[in-house]
């Protein structure tokens, strides 16, 4: 009865369970490769799937296989240009900027905020003595590389409660590849949960939250399935904001891009927010402090910040009239 | 204990031989008193535990009980039935009802397991049409319930729904359209659609009575304006709890209209902020001279909290669980409030924030750790043995703690009781399941035996940790008092369940997920379970036999099993609890009523 139970715990073989992990990476790498099979039955986990291929920390992208990656924008990772992996690069910044090191984070960020998230978590309950696999299997806790601390092995699982006690007591010195999700444990509300997950996303770094707050807004992309967060206060300018919105949102207007023979986004560079959104018809937009969607790059740039509440890159039919006008704002501006 | 299930209104009992011996006085004679007399004498009476004491002590009592008793709290809304409710208590004002087992709050329950509050409702419109609160936890509740409570109690007053489920922003609008009398809303950490805002905006315009507003869990924006003019009507207002969509310019507006405010919860704290606004928001903290409890403070930014200060040194609970804080900006917040009676926080603060409030806290009674990493088993997070040591050290009236760690050893325990043999609420979790003493490397027996031991009064406690039946040895052996126990990824054998069944004579509640308890476990608390509210057990080592045999032997014990979905023998989990109302009819097709 005790084998199976280290099933449960995705991405730990017997062996990675017990020996010390040396080479996380790996581990790691190895127990995302192994999201895949296991994935099954659950609705709502294509996207998860795909959301946690991008960029989770620490994992590395030429693992991903053909075809199980970022298919959400209708490219083979394998095909990315340079540009496109600016974007996965960036993805990753991305993430790794808003996660604490945990995949989990970035996945409870994308799942909408319904407070009942906790359904739509991919758990189990290891319960004793029962083959694994029909079980639906946690696909979040694969990833966490380079985490030191607690051996993985300690398991929850009843029978063999003691022989895994002791292995993990013998091992806790060690660091863990990985470590399963149990259903409901820790024992904290869903509430609490979902509302840390969110909290934590913003407040990125705690060692290097200093001085004044930071100031995450939300950026929406029409057409792109989610959303990202930027930090405004990283940037000085409008010119900065521009180049790191297209480094993050090229990937989604690929396809756009490609057809216009802007397949090469080598950098930045200052046509870059009016050649990728202009051209591809996109306007910057963002709401400010009394509701109102606004153009962006009329007022200063100290005063936009203090006013910004969320962006937008809106399709340029439906800001009609307004893009040319953006373009000379924003050369005069810059 | 919730005598609410004796309810043969024939029954003649007596609390001890010396009422006997009057006893038969009683029957013969009339009532020393006339009725009234002894039903406003009994109408002073408020304790659950009181009443049920008196409705005991022979049948002119219980009768003049049941016509005085105008709040009911129902532990398990499945142990009684609106019907026989109804019968008892012509005249109830005051409703409480807890639904789902506790464990539902961690995911264990699968939705539409039941606890509905319709039915209740119904009975309660036809019985009682005066109700006026009706508080409700862990219990599902429906957009239309909530407007068939809004239309059905003229004189409704408070609503309190916390863990619940089912509903949606728009049944809270029913309630703010039409109750008119209303007093308090309060909801609190419930899985609800949140639609939108615009409830808010549903209380008249005349409407004035609102006392206590709580919706700080609720994610949607409400309007600033509306919100604003109700809290200026509300002259009564002591409790307002607003949720993170109210920045701190706004929270400023709202503290000059209600500076009576007793309990806040601030919305966001993270808005940039021009100086004199920071000014102006210290003066009306400084103005609230009654706050006494502040909660909230979302994403809260270290430099708006001496905003705070003006405030501290009179409030006795700060609730800092949402506010990401480092140790340094907690400590130099900490240092503002002597007062302290109730903490709770996240453990970002970290072992030095605690030992703050270990120097700063004397008056502590109850502090709450709550982990802002939970699934993350990095060890240089968090709080470790240190931190409630040095609380315990400071803080010797400290008798409520709950708190996530990643490391314990059984020494810090044993040290922590000895300064604070008071506890009467202690509960700990490890966070590695099964994980021993980390310089030891034993089990956390230890540790638990010294609570049992030190702590006599402990009414309440949470084990975690790598723990032997030696732990429930000892639980069943010293926790006389102990009502509420709950246990995960503990114990070998059965034998440590038998322990606690055997002993811990005031066990009301027990749930147990993960431990390797079986039949002979839970068939050892046959006769217990009736003295019980309600046992959990998931994912042990129970089978059908085992269920079936205790569902024959204790017919008065509803046993409802959720199976295991590839053994059929094996059983996933069961909750057997005691019942007056026989099995539920409205049990969901995966529950099983043995």
């Amino acid at each position: 009865m005790s084998p199976p139970q280290e099933q449960y715990y995705i991405g730990l073989s017997e062996a990675s369970s017990v020996e010390r992990n040396s080479d996380k990476i790996s581990s790691s790498s190895s127990s995302s490769s192994n999201i895949c099979p296991e994935d099954e039955g659950n609705n709502a986990l294509n996207l998860k799937e795909t959301e946690l291929r991008l960029g989770l920390p620490g994992s590395q992208s030429p693992e991903r296989k053909a075809g199980h990656g970022v298919s959400l924008f209708g490219k083979d990772l394998e095909e990315k240009t340079s540009g496109f992996k600016s974007c996965v690069s960036g993805a990753k910044r991305g993430f790794s900027d808003a996660i604490d090191g945990s995949g989990k984070w970035d996945l409870r960020m994308k799942v909408s905020s319904d407070v009942s998230f906790g359904k739509t978590e991919v758990l189990f309950s290891p319960g004793g003595g029962k083959d694994g696999a029909s079980k639906n299997i946690n696909t979040l806790q694969s990833c966490l590389p380079g985490l030191p601390g607690k051996e993985a092995g300690a398991p929850p699982a009843a029978k063999p409660v003691e022989e895994k006690n002791t292995s993990s007591a013998k091992d806790h010195g060690s660091s863990p590849a990985s470590k399963a999700q149990v259903v409901g444990w820790p024992p904290i509300r869903s509430f609490r949960k979902n509302t840390l997950a969110t909290n934590l996303s913003k407040n990125s770094d705690a060692e290097a939250k200093s001085g004044p707050s930071c100031l995450y807004v939300k950026v929406s992309m029409d057409g792109a399935p989610y959303l990202r967060k930027v930090d405004l206060k990283t940037y000085c300018n409008y010119a900065e904001l521009s180049s790191a919105l297209e480094k993050m949102f090229s990937c989604f207007t690929i396809g756009q891009c490609t057809s216009n023979g802007l397949s090469e986004q080598e950098g930045l560079n200052e046509r870059g927010l009016k050649d990728l959104l202009h051209d591809s018809e996109h306007v910057l937009t963002y709401e400010d402090k009394d509701g109102d969607w606004m153009l962006v790059g009329d007022v200063p740039w100290e005063m936009f910040i203090c006013s910004c509440k969320r962006l937008r890159i809106m399709r340029g039919s439906e800001a009609i009239g307004l893009a040319p006008r953006a373009m000379q704002k924003f050369k005069n501006q810059s | 204990m919730n005598q609410l299930w004796k309810m043969d209104p024939n029954i003649k009992k007596t609390k001890n031989s010396a009422d006997s011996a009057n006893y038969p006085e009683a029957i013969q004679s009339p009532s020393q008193f006339p009725d009234e007399v002894l039903e406003k004498v009994l109408s002073m009476l408020h304790s659950h535990k009181d009443r049920s004491s008196v409705s005991l002590v022979c049948k002119d009592w219980y009768n003049a009980e049941r016509w005085s008793r105008t709040k009911i709290f129902i532990g398990n809304c499945y142990s009684v039935s609106p019907e026989i409710v109804a019968r008892r208590f012509p005249r109830i004002k005051s409703v409480t009802l807890k639904g789902k087992p506790r464990f539902s709050d961690f995911n264990l329950v699968p939705q539409n397991w039941g606890a509905n509050i319709h039915d209740w409702l119904v009975m309660f419109a036809k019985v009682y049409p005066l109700l006026e609160e009706l508080r409700l936890k862990r219990m599902t509740v429906s957009d239309e319930s909530l407007e068939f409570l809004a239309m059905s109690f003229p004189g409704f007053k408070a609503l309190s729904l916390l863990s619940c489920d089912g509903f949606s922003s728009d049944g809270l609008k029913s309630i703010a359209t039409h109750c008119k009398k209303l007093t308090e809303m309060d909801i609190q950490e419930n899985g609800i659609d949140d639609i939108s805002g615009s409830w808010l905006s549903a209380f008249p315009d005349n409407f004035t009575s609102l006392e206590i507003l709580n919706f700080a869990s609720l994610n949607s924006e409400v309007s600033f304006d509306a919100l604003e003019r109700l809290v200026s009507r509300c002259k009564s207002l002591k409790v307002l709890k607003v949720n993170k969509g109210i920045g701190l310019d706004q929270l400023q507006r709202l503290l000059v209209r209600a500076p009576q405010l007793m309990e806040l919860g601030t919305g966001s704290f993270q808005q940039e902020l021009m100086s004199h606004h920071c000014v102006e928001l210290e003066n009306a903290f400084r103005n609230c001279k009654n706050l006494q409890i502040l909660a909230g403070l979302w994403d809260a930014s270290y430099i708006y909290l001496h905003v705070l200060y003006p405030a501290c040194s009179s409030l006795t609970f700060l609730n800092l669980s949402y506010a990401t804080l480092r140790s340094d900006e907690f400590t130099k917040l900490i240092a503002h409030c002597p007062n302290l009676r109730c903490l709770w926080v996240l453990d970002t603060v970290e072992d030095k924030g605690l030992e703050a409030v270990g120097s700063c806290c004397p008056l502590l009674e109850e502090i709450r750790v709550f982990p802002a990493h939970p699934f993350d088993q990095d060890m240089n997070h968090g709080v470790t043995e240190s931190g409630f040591l040095a609380v315990s050290h400071g803080c010797r009236k400290l008798h409520y703690v709950l708190y996530f760690c990643q490391q314990m050893t059984n020494a810090a325990v044993a040290t922590i009781v000895q300064n604070c043999p008071d506890f009467t609420h202690f509960r700990l979790c490890i966070m590695n399941p099964g994980q021993p003493d980390y310089l030891t490397d034993e089990p956390m027996d230890e540790a638990f035996g010294a609570v049992v031991k030190t702590c006599t009064k402990l009414q309440r406690l949470a084990v975690s940790g790598l723990l032997t039946d030696l732990t429930f040895e000892y639980i069943g052996k010293y926790a006389k008092n102990l009502e509420t126990l709950s246990v995960a990824f503990a114990g070998r054998s059965d034998w440590g369940m038998q322990c606690v069944l055997g002993g811990c004579p005031k066990l009301r509640k027990l749930e147990i997920r993960d431990c390797p308890f079986g039949n002979a476990a839970l068939l050892s608390g046959l006769k217990k379970y009736e003295s019980m509210r309600s046992l959990w057990m998931s994912a042990c080592n129970v089978t059908m036999n085992g269920c079936r045999l205790l569902a024959k032997e204790m017919p008065r014990l509803n046993v409802e099993v959720m199976k295991d979905e590839e053994d059929d023998s094996h059983v996933d989990k069961v909750y057997v609890y005691r019942s007056v109302a026989g099995p539920r009819r409205d049990a969901p097709p995966f529950v099983l009523t043995l």
